[in-house]
């Protein structure tokens, strides 16, 4: 019978988990060498406890040290405080995970945190430029494009990687961009309002 | 989930050395749209994980006059892929209706293919099936209004991906590598009926790969795709069909007519294809071919409306790709 682990982080700490994990750490840093993995036959596992993970989150490195098991969304708001995008379902299914990796939009809650090493990772905490919002989240506010907010930041990311593809998207491109992300209060026309309305050259 | 370990090979060698012959013990993840999902839900519990997307191809290449897919491609690059487009309409209508932008941009060709049932008893960790090595299929006595119509027995699950229809459909072969090598297998062959093999989906080994998919040249075709859903975005559908007619002075020469969602396996429909060989294709023609790719159907208690909506799914890919305006 497998160990149940349902903490929020995936990363309950018990004696059993501690032991796993001082034993592979060592392990892994041998391995986590670009050079040390193409010398051997065959690469090396690391894991299923804790291993050096480094992310690059709004233009700065973060180094973590987590599960394979953890996903992009619970490194980032467990481990880094980085809490701006939500978790919802956790199934890939509501969006309000939604991240940018590489320009494109991602459920971070299905997305593995190791997986993303050496990849551009945006979140709605690294939009705004100090007090200056970004055009999307500045549009949201303009057209109350929200009720209790729970999904906004996931719909602001989902829009931004939308508009930065598409700048002049058509509403239909809009309603078809935005389909990955839902909003259990139904502001849907608003947000699509607010998305409409940010013009091409500001959307960057 | 549990924890796993995590193996980042960066060819296809290294990557099948990582798999194991046991049954979940070590599997490849592509996007993981679908297999952390079922490890969240302890539906699936490997030991390792083997990330697949530097190991295998994640192109297009041109091949005998057709094209050859990399198994690690995304689909938002095959749904926006000009060349595939071209030479394979159906399979980009069907890419560009999966899932969502977020999953789009995740989910690979390979992953989609091999997908894992989307039942809900399969689904529930609970419900001990035989998909989860159990010795019953909960559908024909529970809730089972998106199950299977035809093929259906011991396991009445419908076959989860979108890709595997118009693949069917376009004669594609499958690429597997594993321990003793590679091997080439038709989509025809690739999945199989409960009956042969209850536990999976297909004919890939635990510690194989399905690596690349291989489209033969088209020919002159003409295609049409239809799926019928209850939500135009991030659903399955209910029913959908891939036609493909090879036409002849007006007449259809020959036609392939496959099915998604109505059964175990793409569900090709030998009756329908037949019926309209020689024929002009009218609304009154396609009709009746759509009556003959369901006649063999056999509900199960909730599921008799999905043979009607089978029907239009077919009929309306029929007369889409004859050209005609569809609803």
């Amino acid at each position: 019978m497998a160990t149940r682990d349902d903490s929020p982080d995936g990363m309950k700490f018990n004696r059993r988990n501690f032991l796993k994990s001082t034993g592979v750490v060592g392990l892994a840093e041998t391995v986590a060498a670009p050079g040390d993995a193409a010398a051997q036959s065959e690469p090396a596992a690391v894991g299923p406890g804790d291993v050096p993970v480094r992310l690059n989150v709004n233009g700065r490195p973060i180094d973590l040290m987590i599960e394979p098991r953890v996903t992009l969304l619970d490194a980032l708001r467990t481990r880094a405080n980085l809490t701006g995008n939500k978790r919802g379902c956790d199934r890939g299914t509501c969006g309000a995970c939604t991240m940018l990796v590489d320009g494109r939009t991602v459920y971070s809650c299905s997305t593995l945190a190791i997986e993303v090493q050496g990849k551009q990772i945006r979140t709605v905490d690294g939009l705004a430029n100090g007090d200056q919002l970004h055009p999307v989240q500045q549009a949201f506010c303009d057209r109350d494009a929200l009720m209790c907010g729970f999904c906004t930041p996931g719909f602001i990311m989902a829009s931004v990687g939308l508009l930065e593809k598409h700048p002049n998207a058509t509403p239909e491109q809009i309603r078809k961009g935005l389909d990955g992300n839902i909003c259990r209060c139904g502001t849907f026309p608003r947000i699509f309002e607010a998305v409409s309305s940010v013009k091409g050259g500001q959307r960057g | 989930m549990k924890a796993f370990a995590y193996v980042n090979p960066t060819n296809e060698k290294d990557a099948v050395a990582a798999l194991s012959p046991q049954l979940e013990h070590s599997m490849p993840i592509g996007g993981g749209q679908d297999l952390l999902a079922r490890m969240k839900d302890y539906v699936t519990q490997p030991d390792r994980i083997v990330n697949v997307k530097s190991a295998l191809e994640s192109t297009v290449t041109p091949f005998q006059g057709g094209l050859r897919i990399g198994a690690a491609m995304k689909m938002v690059d095959l749904s926006e892929h000009a060349e595939v487009a071209r030479m394979y309409p159906a399979i980009s209508a069907a890419a560009i209706e999966v899932g969502t932008p977020q999953i789009r941009n995740q989910a690979t060709v390979g992953g989609n293919l091999n997908q894992r049932p989307r039942c809900w008893y399969y689904r529930n960790e609970e419900f001990v099936c035989f998909k989860k090595g159990g010795n019953t299929c909960f559908s024909p006595a529970g809730e089972n209004q998106f199950h299977a119509i035809l093929g259906g027995g011991p396991s009445f699950i419908v076959h989860p991906s979108s890709l595997a229809v118009p693949m069917l459909a376009y004669g594609a072969t499958f690429r597997l590598s594993g321990p003793k090598g590679e091997r080439l297998v038709p989509a025809a062959d690739y999945f199989t009926l409960p009956t042969k093999n209850l536990r999976t989906e297909n004919v890939l080994a635990p510690d194989e790969l399905l690596t690349h998919v291989m489209l033969p040249a088209p020919g002159e075709l003409r295609s049409g795709h239809y799926e019928v859903r209850y939500k135009t975005s991030h659903d399955w559908p209910i029913a959908f069909a891939t036609v493909l007619l090879s036409m002849q002075g007006g007449k259809v020469r020959t036609a392939r007519v496959v099915m998604g969602a109505v059964a175990p396996v793409p569900w090709r429909a030998r009756a329908a294809e037949q019926f309209l060989a020689g024929k002009t294709i009218t609304e009154a023609t396609a009709a009746a071919a759509a009556d003959a790719a369901l006649r063999d159907a056999h509900p199960l208690s909730q599921n008799a409306y999905k043979i009607e909506v089978a029907k239009v799914a077919v009929k309306r890919a029929i007369l889409r790709a004859a050209g005609m305006q569809t609803a």
